[in-house]
């Protein structure tokens, strides 16, 4: 018995084909991983078109519409985080140290609709 | 009362009811539903609706009023058609049995609708071309296909557009809330950004669909008046009296035939006194706050030449001493290269052309198609011919303007073979 690690599964879907699995079977295949006690957060997210990017320079948040564009930016890590709108999430989002040095995207979270 | 077409007198009330309040009563209806194509669906029922029942029963007493709550009723029926089963039905009842006008007739409310529809238009995480379109579309009310023609794109391109921001604004959950105290210096930037975008789409070009583009120019400065109502910023002001004052040389910026003509050789006599001397009080009112910003400082310098008897008498030192305090807060190679010429004006083209070389020789302004008509006309006064005709034809390689680009044929042609 080893001790268990983390991993994020990232998905990756052309927009076009984004309804081409039924939010039924993701949400059944998220509960069975949640009863089988290996699931820690599952979302779907809304559509790129919705990202907003967040950056913080020299002390100032700057808003920008779409994802992060530039390519030499990887993912690094993430934030699930609770907001009652997309000005309290980016006030959230600016908080977030490495909003200094690269960029947060932010995304809502597609409710699923099983 | 002495009516002899009653039909026909409703029918003009109604317009005029349409023409003055149809964008406050939009605001309300996206506040109370938190839907904008909701809430445009409601307000042609209102009209429409207003249409049937004002000829049979008279005008209400607060036409605003009736239209919110009748708009709000036909979208909430609406809503429980469509939603037959379901909870809505349930909520749809209790909404409907607490309509209260008198909350919407309320002049505080409605007015703090129409800037919250303004700040959500200019929100920045909606892409700038958006803001614009979705401004003009919502605040000014223009159609798409007006705004289209306007900025010589596309109508299905800007109805995408259109599309595109009131999705996300519904989807990502923008919020249709004036910004808090500490956010607002930022977030009025992003709103008079959009506002002078549409003035200097409609001042800058002077070719083509002329007439439609001025309009864009009339239009921003309706919407800069409506800002100054409703949020008396000094920077506000600032640019409201720097839109007055571009605006009042509209008449003296091209001869008849379409040609452009440069600042110090216009008749000074077409300038619109009328707007002039609003802008002059407008820039007096945002200096006197102490707290103005960039576009005061230039509306002060646009005041300075308003002011002018002519090119010459004008006071060149003093529009030296406002691109100063400007580059002190605001420093552009744009600003570097004005506050070039007024120099030449005032300690001859030798001094401003010294500027200009060094602002070109740090590469800042290489594709700037002024910069290189400016550097053309000062060679020009000092009688550098070849290296003026280097620049006339860099600057004549920069430019996309149809008139821009006939002066500055002219003014190689000028100079001889």
């Amino acid at each position: 018995m080893g001790t268990s690690m983390k991993y994020l599964c990232l998905v990756y879907m052309e927009p076009q084909k984004l309804h081409a699995v039924p939010d039924s079977e993701c949400a059944a295949c998220g509960a069975g991983m949640r009863s089988r006690g290996v699931l820690i957060a599952a979302e779907a997210l809304q559509p790129v078109d919705t990202a907003t990017t967040v950056r913080v320079r020299n002390g100032r948040v700057s808003v920008t519409d779409g994802p992060f564009a530039e390519t030499k930016e990887q993912l690094a890590g993430f934030y699930l985080i609770e907001a009652t709108d997309l000005n309290d999430a980016i006030q959230t989002a600016a908080k977030i140290p490495p909003a200094r040095e690269g960029s947060v995207e932010v995304r809502p979270v597609r409710e699923l609709n099983p | 009362m002495p009516v002899t077409d009653p039909l026909n007198n409703v029918h003009d009330t109604i317009s005029a009811v349409y023409l003055a309040d149809s964008r406050r009563v939009l605001a309300t209806l996206i506040r109370l539903l938190g839907d904008f194509d909701a809430a445009e669906e409601a307000l042609h029922e209102a009209f429409r609706t207003a249409l049937e029942q004002w000829p049979r029963e008279g005008v209400p007493s607060n036409p605003r009023a009736w239209l919110v709550s009748t708009g709000r009723f036909k979208a909430i029926d609406a809503m429980r058609r469509q939603a037959r089963f379901g909870a809505l039905e349930e909520a749809g009842d209790a909404d409907i049995a607490v309509i209260d006008t008198a909350a919407w007739a309320d002049e505080e409310s409605v007015e703090d609708d129409r800037l919250r529809l303004i700040f959500t238009c200019c929100h920045p995480a909606l892409a700038a071309d958006a803001q614009v379109a979705l401004t003009l579309r919502e605040v000014c009310g223009l159609t798409t296909e007006e705004i289209a023609r306007a900025f010589l794109t596309p109508a299905p391109t800007l109805a995408q557009r259109i599309v595109r921001a009131k999705g996300k604004i519904r989807d990502a959950r923008i919020p249709y809330e004036v910004p808090a105290r500490a956010d607002l210096p930022e977030r009025l930037d992003a709103v008079l950004r959009v506002i002078y975008l549409v003035f200097n789409e409609g001042y800058a070009a002077s070719s083509g669909a002329t007439v439609t583009r001025h309009d864009l120019s009339a239009e921003a400065i309706r919407l800069g008046r409506l800002l100054v109502d409703l949020l008396p910023e000094p920077e506000a002001i600032g640019l409201l009296a720097l839109m007055l004052l571009h605006d009042s040389r509209h008449a003296a910026r091209s001869s008849p035939s379409g040609e452009l003509i440069l600042l110090e050789d216009q008749d000074r006599s077409l300038w619109n006194r009328d707007q002039i001397g609003e802008g002059i009080q407008l820039v007096e009112r945002a200096l006197a706050s102490r707290s103005f910003g960039p576009y005061t400082i230039q509306a002060a310098v646009a005041a300075v030449h308003a002011e002018a008897p002519s090119a010459a008498a004008t006071d060149w030192a003093e529009i030296v001493g406002l691109y100063d305090a400007l580059l002190g807060i605001a420093a552009s190679p744009v600003i570097e290269l004005n506050r070039a010429v007024a120099v030449a004006m005032r300690d001859g083209p030798a001094a401003g052309l010294a500027i200009v070389d060094a602002i070109l020789a740090r590469g800042d302004l290489a594709d700037y198609r002024l910069a290189h008509a400016v550097r053309a006309e000062l060679c020009r006064r000092l009688g550098r011919a070849a290296d003026a005709r280097g620049s006339f034809e860099r600057a004549l390689a920069l430019t996309r303007q149809e008139p821009e680009r006939r002066l500055l044929e002219r003014r190689i042609a000028e100079l001889g073979g």
